[in-house]
């Protein structure tokens, strides 16, 4: 056992790490892979269940076609090529919440074969090589902290289908993996298959490790690790890993091809009971299912239909909305924000007007709100029209935000609420003027020295003016008039 | 073992018949006037216990499903109980199908109504018996390398085993998934082609069942045989076959020919790696169906303090009987790293070679095969010790299964008092060419069939 914190600190120095990820994704099916059970997460135990994906005796099988069609959907999002037939396979093994003693996934005929998925930025860009993506059941949940003494099976999640994708040993260090994953999630979460959320075990994920010397070209032996249930647990795993295998090639000793579990509590990678690690799957053909046989035609459309995915947006709204990389990067994290950005955007005509208030006040209130983007109270065409009354100057700049704050809070328009809250910025001369003789004659000294010529005081006048108005007056509107009264 | 005793079993036999008839007064006024709609009113029907039934437990003759009833019925069971039957109760049967004369239920052996000394025939020995016996007269049953068909033989009834993917296999306990067929044992052709009407067609629980129109079987009852040309193929008919065996089966074909049919003599020259073959693929998935029976959700659980692997070891230990762990570790062995090239591919290869066997011969202008059912009649209780020589049971008939072709067995006379089968074999989904012969041969022989 090796831990990060004994680690001597320079035993990585002479070594490059190479990882290759396998990842689990739940796709999001209205029912499971093979039986008609709903797939809500969060159901009391075993309440989603039925003869089939219990595995009583004489039940079969039957193929979703949604989960074919969001399975396609990823490989055809991943740059796969779709294979027209693809075979079921049988994996078995016994254990408690693998209700058949055989999970129905493919082997040797997946889905789709041969992708890739760009990530990073600048330097740091590369392409990793999707090997395969293939179908497959989840199983249950064991649950060993339930009841003492023994474990409780839930079998809510037995037979919900997955695709797992698995990727070439393309990624050199552990902030590779980290971008590998979420490029991977987002392109996921773009392309709507999935709720891609490792807390909720939607997306998990199994590093194959090994470390070889800087300059070599073979691959070192790895090890698979497992157990990982976070992005920056995976980060932590590889490198803790990598540190132990490096430690170990340094002193001249093998890395033994194995499968350790990641201890996130200890920051720590151990070896998995050789149990856990040593199936023979026995794999074979699963006869109860029939080749899946693809429509050539349905794989085309399949692919016709994908959205536009994260790269090309990102190029795209740089592109047609001038924006710097970093704010793109911002505003296309999710396609709902970008969906959100683009709209607003559109209807307003000013983009990075918009850009400025979807970063800032938009972001900002749905940190704190827990709304996401779909459920907020503001929709696009309101943020617009908000912006547009600030750019014909019905609303200051500084009482828009007090807007914009009441209207994610009572869903109202921009117009109600600005009527509302008096805060339609008053334009009128004489109100106007009448103010401005008010705060010169309250504040003579000042006003002594401001007409003199002492210019810098202009700012602490209109800010006077202002809160005499109560933030209604147009603040370009005061300064012309403080300037005329100064004879300007 | 401690079964019930006599009495007992008769007293639940009577109560079970009050049930029934309750139910088919019922029916009665309902259904019996609708012969179209409900072609099984009247007909109470036995099912072989490895079929899912609502409200009699389904044990698949074995220790591990001892008091197990299904929440769910079988798709064949469905439609048995849509066309008006009953079900009258469930037979007994080799544990998880898997034998050739019924002494391997955890239950006891069943015995052949013509001579009790004798097997019925397995695994639908049961079934066969039942209809035998003059209880029903349809039963179902389930093939996976001769079951339906060789106990037929030995009772000297008549069982069909399907296309494979004629038949809904939802509800039937997998035991090789490639090979299993529910089918149907009649006391004539035409009881089992009226079984075979009600229960045939695509099911969207199976993946495997097939979606292709399902003929009125019982139309072909009067079709004329002539023009037709049935194959008679060596491997069937070896030197070593029992010669008054193949007296009867000359003594049908003639009986054909006498219907206007033409008889030609054909090969089918992979048969002999038939047995071999069958003995890897079927083990190879009872081993992976079988693992289902875990002591985890149903059946039997063995447990002790010693962890989850010691529960599994005893409730498999406890709950399987021999031939069942026999072929379980034997699938088990074969599926494994290092073996699978070796042996399931293989044995897939050579599967492949015995369905273009048929597949030429039906090509070549063959419209039937007719081969002997069984190479001789029942055998007494505790003949066959040597599960090899058990296995050589279904050395006619498993092939039918391996191709997936239909074949139904009729009695075609008998030898020392005791029947025997002709079998006839068509193409894929042909069942209704099939019936067409069964009946020409059941009519052409009359009643020497039984004699």
């Amino acid at each position: 056992m090796t831990s990060l914190r004994d680690a001597p600190a320079d035993v990585t120095a002479r070594y490059e790490m190479v990882v290759g990820l396998e990842v689990h994704v739940q796709l999001r099916t209205h029912t499971k892979a093979f039986c008609s059970c709903d797939t809500t997460y969060g159901a009391p135990p075993n309440v989603n269940t039925c003869p089939v994906c219990l595995a009583l005796p004489g039940a079969l099988p039957a193929l979703n076609r949604e989960a074919v069609h969001l399975a396609m959907r990823a490989a055809h999002a991943l740059g796969c090529t779709v294979n027209p037939v693809s075979v079921f396979a049988r994996k078995n093994y016994f254990y408690p919440d693998l209700p058949k003693g055989y999970q129905i996934s493919q082997y040797d005929r997946p889905l789709a074969l041969g992708g890739r998925l760009d990530i990073g930025d600048g330097d740091a860009a590369r392409t990793v090589g999707i090997t395969r993506v293939h179908m497959e059941e989840d199983a249950g949940k064991s649950i060993h902290d339930r009841y003492p003494g023994a474990t409780a099976i839930d079998l809510n999640r037995a037979g919900v289908p997955l695709i797992e994708i698995v990727s070439e040993p393309d990624m050199r260090s552990s902030p590779d993996a980290v971008a590998y994953l979420t490029a991977l999630k987002q392109i996921l979460e773009y392309i709507d298959v999935s709720d891609v959320s490792m807390e909720e075990g939607s997306l998990r994920v199994d590093a194959n490790v090994s470390a070889r010397l800087l300059g070599a070209t073979a691959l070192g032996t790895k090890t698979e690790v497992k157990n990982m249930n976070s992005f920056s647990g995976v980060q932590r795993a590889l490198e803790a890993e990598f540190e132990r295998q490096c430690a170990l090639l340094e002193r001249g000793e093998r890395v033994h091809q194995q499968t350790m579990l990641w201890d996130g509590a200890r920051n720590e990678v151990r070896p998995a009971r050789s149990k856990e690690a040593s199936h023979d799957y026995r794999y074979f053909p699963e006869p109860d299912l029939p080749p899946l046989v693809l429509d050539p035609q349905w794989i085309d459309e399949v692919r016709r239909e994908l959205p536009e995915l994260p790269r090309v947006r990102r190029a795209r709204f740089a592109r047609e909305y001038g924006l710097a990389g970093a704010d793109v990067g911002v505003l296309t994290a999710t396609p709902a924000l970008a969906d959100y950005f683009e709209a607003a955007a559109k209807a307003h005509g000013d983009a990075k007007a918009a850009a400025n208030w979807v970063m800032g006040e938009v972001l900002a209130a749905l940190n704190t709100s827990s709304n996401s983007v779909k459920t907020f109270r503001v929709p696009p065409a309101s943020l617009a029209r908000l912006l547009d009354l600030v750019r014909e100057g019905v609303v200051s700049h500084s009482a828009a935000k007090r807007v914009f704050a009441l209207m994610a809070e009572t869903g109202d328009t921009p117009e109600r609420v600005a009527e509302r809250e008096g805060l339609v910025q008053v334009r009128d001369a004489d109100e106007l003027a009448r103010w401005v003789d008010e705060v010169l004659a309250e504040h003579p000294a000042e006003a002594g020295r401001f007409r003199a010529g002492e210019k810098k005081l202009l700012g602490v006048l209109v800010g006077l003016v202002m809160k005499k108005s109560k933030g209604r007056a147009d603040p370009r509107r005061v300064n012309q008039l403080l300037s005329e009264r100064a004879g300007g | 073992m401690t079964g019930p005793t006599a009495v007992e079993s008769v007293t639940a036999s009577f109560a079970r018949m009050e049930a029934v008839r309750a139910g088919a007064d019922g029916l009665n006024c309902v259904l019996w006037s609708d012969r179209e709609r409900a072609p099984l009113a009247g007909y109470p029907v036995a099912v072989k216990d490895n079929i899912a039934t609502l409200d009699l437990p389904t044990t698949c003759g074995s220790r591990i499903l001892e008091g197990y009833v299904s929440p769910y019925e079988a798709t064949v069971v469905s439609r048995l109980r849509a066309a008006g039957s009953v079900v009258l109760c469930k037979t007994n049967c080799d544990e998880f199908a898997m034998g050739s004369s019924n002494e391997n239920s955890a239950y006891g052996p069943v015995r052949n109504p013509i001579d009790p000394c004798r097997v019925p025939g397995g695994s639908s020995g049961g079934s066969a018996a039942a209809v035998a016996a003059g209880i029903v007269r349809i039963a179902l049953g389930s093939e996976t390398g001769g079951s339906v068909r060789q106990p037929a033989a030995f009772c000297g009834v008549v069982g069909v085993k399907p296309t494979y993917g004629r038949v809904s296999r939802f509800g039937l306990v997998a035991f090789a998934s490639s090979l299993d067929q529910v089918g149907v044992l009649g006391r004539t052709v035409d009881d089992a082609a009226l079984g075979m009407e009600v229960i045939a067609g695509r099911d969207p629980y199976d993946s495997t069942s097939a979606d292709r129109p399902v003929p009125r079987y019982r139309d072909a009852a009067s079709q004329p045989m002539r023009g037709l040309t049935i194959g008679r193929p060596a491997e069937y008919f070896p030197p070593s076959l029992d010669r008054r065996v193949a007296a009867l089966c000359d003594r049908a074909l003639d009986a054909l020919r006498s219907q206007g049919a033409q008889v030609r003599d054909i090969s089918l020259p992979h048969t002999d790696l038939a047995i071999p073959v069958y003995y890897i693929i079927a083990p190879a998935e009872a081993s992976s169906n079988l693992a289902r029976f875990d002591g985890v959700r149903y059946g039997l659980r063995v447990t002790g303090d010693d962890g989850l692997r010691a529960m599994y070891e005893r409730t498999r230990s406890r709950g399987f009987g021999p031939e069942v762990t026999r072929r379980v570790l034997l699938g088990t062995y074969v599926l494994s790293a290092g073996y699978y090239d070796a042996y399931y591919k293989k044995a897939q290869e050579v599967r492949a070679c015995i369905t273009e066997d048929f597949r030429s011969a039906f090509a070549s202008g063959i419209d039937v095969i007719f081969t002997p059912t069984t190479p001789s009649p029942a055998f007494e209780l505790g003949a066959k010790s040597d599960p090899y020589e058990m296995y050589l049971n279904d050395i006619f008939t498993c092939t039918g299964n391996l191709a997936g072709v239909p074949g139904i067995s009729v009695p075609i006379g008998r030898v020392d008092g005791l029947p025997i089968g002709g079998q006839l074999i068509t193409r894929h989904f042909d069942e209704a060419g099939m019936f067409a012969a069964a009946y020409a041969l059941e009519r052409a022989l009359g009643d020497e069939a039984h004699r």
